[in-house]
């Protein structure tokens, strides 16, 4: 579904991914993990058009983004839901979610509505209070659902565990996995190196702008390496 | 559906407020209850509250800061009065010329929107401000040295008086420093409140729209309106330029409505004149710019009637802005209101 092939993408001076190509295929949960500054959220931008590479290729759907504006790519079906729960906290959470619908025809909305809301009962609840007043897990889950607006074929989630408590993180997983088994394609990035290779298909190990380990996500677990680096020994 | 019932209901309150206070002081006027200071006063206060509103559309629901809006105004004001000399003998009805006049003054603002604002929008952080402020200083140099003129040879312009040669029949328009003299007066009071009606259809229909929900998501986070598909560039241009094209209108009424204009009157003092009406109004309450703009127009001119203290008038004036600024700003003001109005947003929550 989406295939990255050897981009490059430069900060100014600063080379910050050097030559990464990765795959997702459809229904997969693949996750990208690796450290802090590993470039994990620069590819997810360069991928949804924010960032661009100046080399190589980024193919969704067997067509090339190369030159597709951001807010174009969302109309192909590519949801985005941004690192740090971006969320619009001045709007009700029933509206938040309506404008992750933007691109869509208005004749599908209510029902686009009534599934995330299925999908995350808490919402419903919610649904007539300002987003601002939400818990840090709230509102993850808000921009979550956010993204599913759009009938996404392709959900990319970047680091939805952030600064949540444990507890929160659980049902954050939680949701991810009912997604995966709904049928989601979901590009995941992750600090959260365990949880996320427990729910991931495949896991691709980032290093520096470098991808230095691949494979299923049990695989990713058990390897010495990454056990090392990223899962406390 | 609730949601926007409320706000064209809060639009319709917007246009009734306009309509009363028009016939409330057309009776006053009719019945010779207003004097002629006051009078004067009227048409300017018109063009004050359309750059409020229209300024606000930019500052209060785009959330961009920008301090160059008179230098729009001025644009409206010099296109629109060489258009009404231009087309004297082509439009002889006074009220006609006035409303074409005011269109090319619109549309001169809103050229001068897209050439600060497509390089500038682009950009995140507050370069808006940093640009519109130079365009207000480089659009008041631009025409101390302008002359604009026509005569049986045709339409002439040039910078500097040098270059600036007419026939002894011709029209000089505007001449540089002296701006432009001889202006033939077609503004009206009238006209003044359909401009301003014509304001709020716009701005309210805009704000209340697709376009609009847009817009105050571009505000609220930008980085998740583009990750819901928005495209920033556009939306922040749209109300960008239909800002700029409701202040060149409303300049365009400022400069037919006195014999001379001159290009220093539109200047940095004016722009931030403008940003205190709708600070003061509240940004983001189109409501409040109007009330804003119409009482701190008048007020100085009010105070200048009461004799002695008349001296100290723009130092009363200051008191009232900083005592404004203290009572919206009171806690215990606002929890006030928010127990006589139990609904007013903003008492109840993010407070």
């Amino acid at each position: 579904m989406l295939k990255v092939n050897d981009i490059n993408v430069y900060y100014g001076a600063i080379h910050a991914i050097k030559g990464v190509s990765f795959q997702v295929n459809a229904g997969e949960v693949v996750t990208l993990i690796g450290a802090n500054g590993a470039g994990k959220s620069t590819i997810l931008n360069t991928v949804c058009g924010l960032l661009h590479s100046q080399t190589g290729s980024i193919e969704f759907l067997e067509q090339n983004l190369g030159s597709v504006p951001a807010h174009k790519i969302v109309e192909r079906g590519m949801a985005h839901v941004p690192e740090g729960r971006r969320v619009f906290l001045q709007m009700s959470v029933e509206e938040n979610l309506e404008m992750g619908a933007y691109t869509q025809p208005r004749a599908g909305i209510a029902a686009s509505l009534e599934r995330v809301y299925q999908q995350f009962p808490r919402l419903k609840e919610r649904r007539k209070q300002v987003a601002g007043t939400l818990s840090g897990g709230e509102q993850q889950m808000l921009a979550m659902g956010r993204g599913l607006m759009s009938n996404p074929k392709l959900l990319m989630l970047d680091e939805p565990s952030m600064g949540l408590a444990p507890i929160l993180v659980d049902q954050i997983f939680d949701i991810i996995r009912r997604l995966h088994q709904a049928g989601t394609t979901i590009l995941l990035v992750e600090q959260n190196a365990r949880m996320a290779l427990s729910v991931a298909d495949r896991g691709y190990v980032l290093e520096t702008g470098k991808i230095v380990a691949t494979g299923t996500g049990d695989e990713l677990l058990r390897d010495a390496a990454v056990k090392k680096a990223y899962l406390g020994g | 559906m609730k949601k926007l019932n409320k706000n064209s209901l809060d639009g319709f309150i917007n246009y009734g407020i306009v309509i009363v206070a028009f016939a409330v002081i057309q009776t006053a006027v009719g019945m010779g209850k207003m004097s002629n200071i006051l009078q004067s006063l009227l048409v300017p206060a018109c063009c004050y509250i359309v750059m409020a509103v229209s300024l606000n559309l930019t500052v209060g629901i785009l959330g961009e800061l920008s301090l160059g809006h008179a230098g729009f105004m001025s644009l409206g004001a010099f296109a629109g009065i060489t258009a009404s000399v231009l087309l004297q003998s082509a439009i002889p009805v006074g009220p006609l010329r006035l409303a074409v006049s005011m269109l090319v003054g619109a549309a001169f603002g809103a050229l001068g929107g897209v050439i600060v604002g497509v390089p500038v929008l682009r950009l995140q952080g507050d370069y808006l401000a940093i640009v519109t402020l130079a365009f207000g200083q480089i659009i008041q140099n631009i025409i101390m040295v302008l002359y604009v003129g026509v005569d049986e040879n045709g339409f002439h312009m040039a910078a500097g008086s040098e270059q600036f040669h007419l026939s002894a029949g011709g029209t000089a328009i505007i001449k540089g420093p002296m701006g432009a003299v001889g202006v033939t007066k077609l503004a009206s009071f009238t006209a003044g409140f359909v401009l301003i009606l014509i304001t709020l259809l716009v701005v309210q229909n805009l704000v209340n729209s697709r376009s609009g929900r847009a817009i105050m998501a571009l505000r609220d986070n930008r980085i998740a309106a583009e990750s819901v598909g928005i495209n920033v560039t556009k939306y922040k241009l749209m109300a960008f330029v239909t800002s700029a094209a409701l202040a060149g209108a409303a300049g365009a009424l400022w400069g037919l409505n006195y014999s001379s204009t001159v290009a220093s009157k539109f200047n940095f003092n004016t722009s931030i004149l403008v940003l205190v009406f709708v600070v003061l109004g509240g940004l983001g309450s189109i409501r409040g710019s109007i009330i804003a703009a119409a009482l701190l127009y008048v007020l100085p001119d009010l105070l200048r009637q009461f004799g002695d203290i008349s001296d100290y008038r723009m130092l009363i004036y200051a008191i009232i802005l900083i005592l404004v600024m203290l009572a919206t700003n009171n806690d215990r003001l606002k929890d006030l209101v928010g127990r006589v109005i139990p609904k007013r947003k903003g008492a109840a929550s993010n407070g």
